[in-house]
This record gives structure tokens, C-alpha cells and sequence, in this order.
């Protein structure tokens, strides 16, 4: 079913060939994220004013483009609104073959011109393009396309390239280190550009009151291309449109820090062309080089619309536009890290956001072929320099795809009970068994042990991952016999009467906790009750969070929807919500926003708490600490003591609550080393499916390496990080809670 | 500009690699002097004099020859130990450019604290005549060869020579950049 063999092969190799080079220098930019925005003072300030800027001016865009035509042809240029990649690349082959009767043309860097093939339809003239950014210029002589949307040739390790230069320049003694490399195309590429006819660039950002461009770069390339010839084309989407030149600010700051950790990058350029340098001739080098020259000097802005006024309509793809294209959501993701964009990419573009973009410009087949990366951990959402809702736009997309390639003629009645899902018929198989877990969950549990020993049975299992696409070396969940829920009533619901109680709170029964770990859900009833909380568990549905996951938003609205009827007389009572599982906790806090009605979402939000957040927050407001239990009671192996490694979960940072655990850890006396990665890989369901095992493996990875062979007990909060640790280190973990809750 | 200014600028060029000398303005042509190289190529300068061995017209092979290219900076931004470079009908972007080593003139008068600032100043700018700025923060550098390299295609070396405003403490001249 899902199991397409060329995928997963495909990912497999890549992780092979590729992996390394991109994990190494994606995780380098992803530090130098995190430490440049931490040294920027008012870094979300910043961030706030960058999208406002972006919704204002994507808002008023038709306006803008006129403002910019205006703009750019008072100052002598010319502006050409391309309606497709065809449409800009007549033009611009027309202007450079014919016109300019150009031989050469060099360009920087620039991913819409990528995305149009200028360079394609401009060989078919005549002409020859040159890249001549170092990175692309590789790429261009290695005949391969970007990996990355900034950093486009990080997948090519240095061995690689003087190799490629010993072949492409027959050299017998080819340069080794990165500044041999470095000098023999900084000499090569001087030489081409010296004698070119036309130069083109893309443009980051364009201020409509001026026509300013900005050009953020640094080698120079662009600026040498600008300024050794006299006819410059730019390229650039509409969406790179600002209304005002004092609008560049707050994304000059923020680009290069968000992308590869830079502060800034070493050239920032705001070009008002036509430029006033006079053109340098290097045929007649004897003449001065400040002939009045400048004033010859054509510039042409090519804006390219290519579907993006299409998703300006489109209230989902829509915040695509505010995008940067800084690649923090590539450095920031887990999948990215191991697999770079050759295969978290679509035509041209890359990473977490590529997703909308490709969706946006190529369509949703094209999305479709690595939609499926993106997990939903949310690690971009912090990261993004505009904030937009990257999991989001993926979860839109993959809901589109799901619709759009169902097929309503196949009969899959037979599954209609086991999948009491929203969605069309037809809909595939391996997605729908996830997106319908809680009713597996349950029947699995009404029929354990009998479920647990079936399917675990090595036929069995062969069929499920033939059928279902579930990879057969991992652990399928345990289901137990007796529901937290039910547990709970037998043993005669709260310990602490209300009357007695300092507060009073609903334990959410997740779906993982109610049916597979009841365990923690036991754990979190202890540790509440030993704080003096009146502690109840109702029997409650489940948050939506694995439908979401598979794209299927009407069964997860319709989940939010339940969930919030049979919670809301709850928080009616100013009762607290506590919650287990952060991926459920940030369904209530951050997704829900897009079911509910605002004040419900609203109210829900602001009711509910993670477990450890709760308990943190309890402690602080005077409970006993020695109500719960301090490491001198002996935990996990004798010798682990008092030592504890934390994994957080992924959506639990996102949402700020991970640090609350280590905070009530610590208050306890325990010695806490915090996991360094921060997604585990697992992700619910992804890590199960055959194409994906292999990756979900080696995103978990820096876990091994970090407490593979650790005498700490280790804890942690998700439920999927704890399959995914147990495969990784071979001992699951426990829930924190379960470390400081009180003996039964 | 305030002293606290004047400092984050040199800290900041210090962290890039970038050296700077300060001095008055009479000392310009002999702090030029000590930081270029041979040939040199230059254009005249807003305040300040170039040595004479700096040629201020040059031909295109002279300036495909020079090791060293003067300009002018318009603005200096402290926070991030940016200078702007304005391109101009004299050449000052591609002598700034086309060479291996930059030294640039930036009057203290003309530093501003942070980004914002710079572009306050660039937007009237722009709006009004032409404006065509480079923000330069240290030197040319790429990172796609595997490893930091200085100088992909423009300059691998840059110097800032900082003219004092008159009257300005003559003491601690000399900042050099941990090579």
C-alpha cells in the first residue's frame, strides 16, 4: 500500500550517499541558530515585526506592484510581471540572446531563477550561463541540483569536489583543501565573469517606494556580476515585495542568523539600479576605469507571479508567501538532517516550508513525493524568523493529497468500522489504521492478551507490513487489559475528597495512556493526590492528534470538537486540565485554535497543563515536596542513583513545557542531563511505516550517542519517544512522572 | 556616535578578522599608507587625503593589477561592525571590490548603533537620488569548498581606518585584529 519500494529505497540510499555531509552542516547551522538569535536583543520582537511587514504587505501585493513598476522605471529600469516560468523565460532569453546579443551571462545565486530553468532556456539560445556562487557552480559542473535552499551544495564533501575539478579541468594535481578549492574557482569564475554581457541576480527583498532591491550574499559574486556588465536581469518572485526601504531592517537581522548562524552575511547589497559604476572594461583595460560608462547601464526586474497570486487566494498556502527562504525550517528538522533536500524536496525547493511552496507552484503531486517528511514535531515553528505554521501547511497539503487521490470507486467497506474516520473512501489503508489509532487502541485492549500475542506472531506481522506498511522490526504497542479509566473507577475514583482537596483537576485519558502505558496515567494520579489534588478521569476521546498526523482534518476537527464537549462543563467548574502526553497538550493548545471557536480554544488552552508543568506549578504554590519521591528512595538500577538523562519531547519544547520536568526533578534532588536532540524520529506513526524506518532510526541516532551507554535512568514524557528510546537503547524509558510519584 | 559605539564597532571588526587603526583626520594619508598594500588603487576620499602612491584614477588593468583598493565608507552600523559602501560614477564599488584588500575610510561622526539606524538613513536616500549601497561586514567568505574560506571573490582582507572627530582622545591609536 503506502510501502512504495522506489521511496524508501531511494531515502536509504541518499542517507548513505549524502547523509553525513548534510547532517554535519545542517546541525552546524542549526547551533549557529540557536546561539546568533539568543545573543540579538529583542529577537521576537524582530520576528514580530518581520511577519506583520509580511502580512501587510502580501495583503496589499497588486498595489505594491505597481508601486514597484512605478518605482523602478522612474529610475530607468524596466519591470516585466511574468505570469509563468515560460512567460519570464521568453523574456529574458529575448532581452539576452536578441537584444543584448549576449554570449555569456553570469548569474549569483538565486532560487527563483531555478525555479523558472532560466538557465535551460537560455543554453537552448546560445547563451552561456554561468553560475557563479562557488556552491552552484559545482553543482553546475557536477550536473546535480541543490540539497539545500541556501547552502546548495552541502551534501558534497571536499574529496568530492577536487575529484570533480580533476575531471572537469584534467588536472593531474588538483587543488585539495577548501582554500585551494577556493582559489581555483575564485580564479576560474573571475575570468568568466570579466568578459560577460549580462548579469543576473535574484533579489531577497524589494522596497516598492524605491525600487531598492536587496541582494544578501557573501562572496561578492553578486556584486561582480552587477558591476562587471551592463545589462542586469533580476529575478524574483512577487512575494519579495516591501512596501518601504526602512522595511528591510528587521530581516536583515534576522536572515543570516536564522539560516546558517550568521549575524550577518558579509554583503548586504541595496541596489537601486540602473547602479551608477561605471562598467569595467577588461578587453580596453588601458582606458580609466571611470569612463561615465554607468550611464549606459540597463536593468530589468522580471517579477515572477507562477502561481503565487493563486496562493495569495488560498487561505492555507497563503502564509507560504511570508516565507524568506532562510532554511532554518531545513537546518532545524530532524528528517532534513539525515536526508537533505534531494529527498525532503520537491522541483527546487527544500525543507519544511518546500511543502507549500511546491504545493503552491508545481502542484500537489509534486508535494505529495516528500510530504511524508514532514512529522509534525514542530522544531521549525520557533526556528522560523516569520512564524509561520510550517507542520501546518504540511498537514493541509497531505489532507489535499489524501483527497485528492482517493479513489471513490475502491470498496474498502470492510474497513469502515475499524476506521469511523471523516474521510473519503479509498483513502489509504497504512494512513488510515494510524489516523484511526484510538479505535484500535480500543479494541485492542477489549481483546488483549489475545491482541498482544497476535500481533506479534511473525506471519501476522509479515501481513501487517505487506497490507499496512508497517515495518515488522519494530514493537507494535501492548495493549492492557484494564483501561486507566476503568482502573481508575474500580479502585473508587479520587482519594482526595474535593472538600480536602487544594485543587481540583481532570486527568485527560489519553489514548496512549488510557490503553497501552497506563502505568504513567497510575504514576500522575499519585503524584497529584500526594499534592492534594481531587483527581478525576473521565472517559474522554481522543485529542485528533493521529488523524491530524496523517492529514485527515475533518476527523481531527470532529475529534477537537469531542474532545472540547466532554471537557468544557470541567472547565466550566475551574477545573484544571492535566495532561500526559505532550503531543495531545499542544493539540489543546496550539492546533485547536484552527477547530474550535475562538473563545473555546481559548479557554481550553489556558485550562490545561502538562503533567510535570502541573507539578511544577503545585510545588511552587506550597505542596510538600517530600510528598513525592526524592532519589535517596532508590530508583531504576542501584547504581544510577540519583542520575537521570531526560529525552523532552519534540511538540513539549515547542510549546514550552519540557523544562518544567527538569525543574521539578532538580527540585527533588536528581542530577538531570537534558537530551540534546530534539526529536526522537519516531514521531507517532512515521517511524513504524517500512519506507521510513531506516530514517526514523537515524534521526534518533544522536540519542544513542549521547546516553547509549549511560547508568542514568532514563525518562521521558511522549509516548512515541518512548518505542523509539527502547529501540535505541534497549530499555524503555519511564514517564518523569513515574520517577517522582509516590510508590504505589 | 557615542563612545559606547565607537567600542561595539571594534569589537565586532576584531570578532571578523577586520584590523582597524584610528587616528585625526590630518593622519588619514599615513594610516592609509600603513594599511595598504602595492599596488594600490583608490578613490579620493570625502575627508581625509590618500597617499600619493594610491593612484585615484586608475585604468581597468590597473585596477585588475592592485593589490589594494581605498574607498570611502558613507555609514558605519557598531552592532554588526558594518561599513556602506556607496557605489558611485568614480568606481568606489569596483575598487572596493576587485582587489585582495580593502581599506576603508569611515569618519567616527558617521557610525550609527544598529541596523535600524542605517536604514533610516538609507530610505530617504533612496527614495530620493539613487542609492547604491553595499552594508560590508568583513571580508569576502565562503563556506562551500568545506571548510571557512576568506576571499570567494571579492576582498580577503579588510582594514577600517576610523578618522576621530576633532578633539577626540588621540591616546590608543592602534587596534590590531588577532590574525
Amino acid at each position: 500500500m503506502s510501502s512504495d519500494a522506489t521511496k524508501g529505497d531511494r531515502i536509504r540510499e541518499l542517507m548513505a550517499t549524502e547523509g553525513d555531509a548534510v547532517a554535519e552542516n545542517t546541525r552546524g547551522f542549526n547551533e549557529g541558530r540557536i546561539e546568533s538569535t539568543g545573543r540579538l536583543d529583542g529577537y521576537e520582537e524582530l520576528k514580530a515585526d518581520a511577519r506583520d511587514i509580511k502580512e501587510d504587505a502580501i495583503g496589499r501585493l497588486p498595489e505594491l506592484i505597481e508601486r514597484v513598476r512605478e518605482s523602478v522605471e522612474a529610475n530607468g529600469g524596466t519591470v516585466y510581471v511574468a505570469d509563468d516560468a515560460a512567460d519570464a523565460n521568453r523574456y529574458i532569453t529575448e532581452l539576452t540572446a536578441e537584444e543584448c546579443d549576449a554570449d555569456r551571462l553570469v548569474k549569483s545565486k538565486s532560487m527563483t531563477s531555478e525555479e523558472i530553468e532560466v538557465n535551460e532556456a537560455l543554453e537552448a539560445e546560445g547563451v552561456e550561463v554561468v553560475e557563479t556562487d562557488l556552491g552552484e557552480w559545482v553543482l553546475q559542473l557536477a550536473d546535480e541540483a541543490p540539497s539545500h535552499i541556501v547552502a546548495p551544495a552541502i551534501h558534497k564533501s571536499r574529496e568530492g569536489i577536487s575529484e570533480l575539478f580533476a575531471e572537469r579541468f584534467d588536472l593531474d594535481d588538483p587543488p585539495e583543501t577548501a582554500e585551494e578549492l577556493t582559489m581555483f574557482a575564485r580564479e576560474r569564475l573571475g575570468e568568466l565573469v570579466e568578459d560577460a554581457d549580462v548579469g543576473m541576480t535574484g533579489a531577497n527583498f524589494i522596497a516598492a517606494d524605491s525600487g531598492t532591491m536587496l541582494l544578501v550574499t557573501s562572496e561578492g559574486n553578486a556584486r561582480k556580476s552587477v558591476t562587471a556588465t551592463d545589462t542586469h536581469v533580476a529575478v524574483a518572485g512577487v512575494e519579495k515585495i516591501v512596501p518601504t526601504v526602512e522595511e528591510f531592517a528587521p530581516f536583515v537581522e534576522l536572515i543570516g542568523r536564522s539560516g546558517t548562524g550568521q549575524d550577518v552575511t558579509s554583503y548586504i547589497s541595496t541596489l537601486t539600479p540602473p547602479v551608477d559604476s561605471p562598467v569595467p572594461d577588461f578587453q580596453a583595460d588601458d582606458e580609466p576605469l571611470a569612463d561615465g560608462s554607468g550611464d549606459d547601464r540597463d536593468f530589468h526586474l522580471v517579477l515572477i507571479d507562477n502561481g503565487r497570486m493563486a496562493m495569495r487566494e488560498d487561505e492555507q498556502l497563503k502564509e507560504t508567501l511570508y516565507c524568506i527562504r532562510c532554511s532554518a525550517c531545513s537546518n532545524a528538522c530532524g528528517n532534513f538532517q539525515s536526508v537533505g533536500g534531494h529527498a525532503f524536496g520537491g522541483e527546487t525547493y527544500s525543507g519544511g516550508i518546500a511543502t507549500g511552496w511546491e504545493a503552491g507552484i508545481e502542484g500537489l503531486d509534486t508535494a505529495a513525493e516528500f510530504n511524508d517528511l514532514c512529522t509534525g514535531c514542530s522544531r521549525c515553528v520557533p526556528a522560523c524568523p516569520v512564524d509561520i505554521d510550517i507542520p501546518w501547511i504540511n498537514t493541509v497539503v497531505r489532507d489535499r493529497i489524501n483527497r485528492g487521490e482517493a479513489d471513490p470507486s475502491q470498496t474498502d467497506w470492510m474497513f469502515e468500522e475499524l476506521v469511523p474516520d471523516e474521510e473519503p473512501a479509498g483513502l489509504d489503508l497504512s494512513t488510515r489504521i494510524v489516523g484511526n489509532y484510538e479505535t484500535l487502541a480500543k479494541l485492542g485492549s477489549l481483546t488483549a492478551p489475545v491482541a498482544n500475542r497476535l500481533t506479534d506472531a511473525g506471519p501476522v506481522r509479515a501481513i501487517v507490513e505487506r497490507v499496512a506498511g508497517i515495518d515488522r522490526r519494530r514493537d507494535l504497542p501492548e495493549f492492557a487489559s484494564e483501561p486507566l479509566v476503568d482502573w481508575f473507577e474500580a479502585r473508587g475514583g479520587a482519594a482526595v475528597p474535593r472538600d480536602e482537596a487544594a485543587r481540583e483537576a481532570v486527568l485527560y485519558p489519553d489514548t496512549a495512556t488510557n490503553y497501552v502505558d497506563v502505568d504513567r496515567g497510575k504514576a500522575a494520579v499519585r503524584a497529584l493526590e500526594a499534592l492534594d489534588v481531587h483527581v478525576r478521569v473521565p472517559d474522554l476521546p481522543g485529542s485528533g492528534r493521529p488523524p491530524l498526523s496523517q492529514g485527515m482534518i475533518a476527523t481531527a476537527e470532529s475529534a477537537a470538537e469531542d474532545v472540547y464537549a466532554g471537557l468544557a462543563a470541567h472547565v466550566d467548574a475551574d477545573r484544571d486540565v492535566v495532561v500526559i502526553e505532550p503531543s495531545d497538550l499542544a493539540m489543546f493548545r496550539s492546533e485547536y485554535e484552527k477547530f474550535l471557536p475562538e473563545a473555546s480554544h481559548e479557554r481550553l488552552a489556558e485550562a490545561s497543563y502538562d503533567v510535570m508543568e502541573y507539578v511544577f506549578g503545585l510545588l511552587e504554590n506550597g505542596g510538600d515536596p517530600a510528598a513525592l519521591r526524592a532519589p535517596a528512595e532508590g530508583t531504576g538500577p542501584v547504581a544510577a542513583g540519583k542520575r537521570v538523562a531526560y529525552h523532552p519531547h519534540c511538540q513539549g519544547r515547542t510549546i514550552g513545557v519540557s523544562e518544567h520536568a527538569t525543574a521539578v526533578m532538580e527540585a527533588l534532588g536528581y542530577d538531570v542531563r537534558v537530551s540534546d536532540t530534539e526529536c526522537c524520529g519516531m514521531a507517532g506513526s512515521f517511524g513504524y511505516k517500512e519506507d521510513y524506518y531506516e530514517l526514523s532510526m537515524d534521526v534518533g541516532e544522536p540519542i544513542r550517542e549521547q546516553f547509549g551507554d549511560t547508568d542514568r535512568t532514563v525518562v521521558a514524557a511522549g509516548t512515541s519517544c518512548t518505542e523509539q528510546i527502547d529501540a535505541l537503547l534497549g530499555d524503555a524509558p519511564m514517564h518523569p512522572v513515574e520517577l517522582v510519584a509516590p510508590r504505589e | 556616535m557615542s563612545v559606547a559605539d565607537r567600542s561595539t564597532f571594534k569589537r565586532r571588526l576584531d570578532s571578523l578578522g577586520v584590523t582597524v587603526t584610528e587616528g585625526p583626520e590630518n593622519e588619514c594619508a599615513e594610516l592609509i599608507d600603513e594599511a595598504a598594500g602595492d599596488p594600490a588603487v583608490g578613490v579620493a576620499l570625502d575627508a581625509g587625503s590618500l597617499p600619493e602612491r594610491v593612484e585615484t584614477d586608475p585604468t581597468t588593468a590597473e585596477l585588475r593589477a592592485a593589490h589594494t583598493g581605498v574607498t570611502d565608507a558613507e555609514l558605519g552600523v557598531a552592532a554588526y561592525g558594518s561599513v556602506a559602501i556607496e557605489a558611485d560614477r568614480a568606481g568606489t564599488e569596483p575598487v572596493s571590490l576587485f582587489v585582495d584588500r580593502h581599506v576603508v575610510v569611515l569618519r567616527e561622526a558617521d557610525l550609527v548603533p544598529d541596523m535600524p539606524d542605517a536604514f533610516e538613513w538609507l530610505g530617504p536616500k533612496a527614495r530620493g537620488e539613487s542609492a547604491d549601497v553595499v552594508f560590508a561586514t568583513g571580508p569576502s567568505a565562503t563556506a562551500d569548498m568545506g571548510g571557512l574560506v576568506h576571499g570567494a571573490h571579492g576582498p580577503k582582507e579588510v582594514h577600517v581606518v576610523l578618522l576621530r572627530e576633532d578633539g577626540a582622545d588621540a591616546a590608543d591609536s592602534e587596534v590590531s585584529a588577532d590574525e
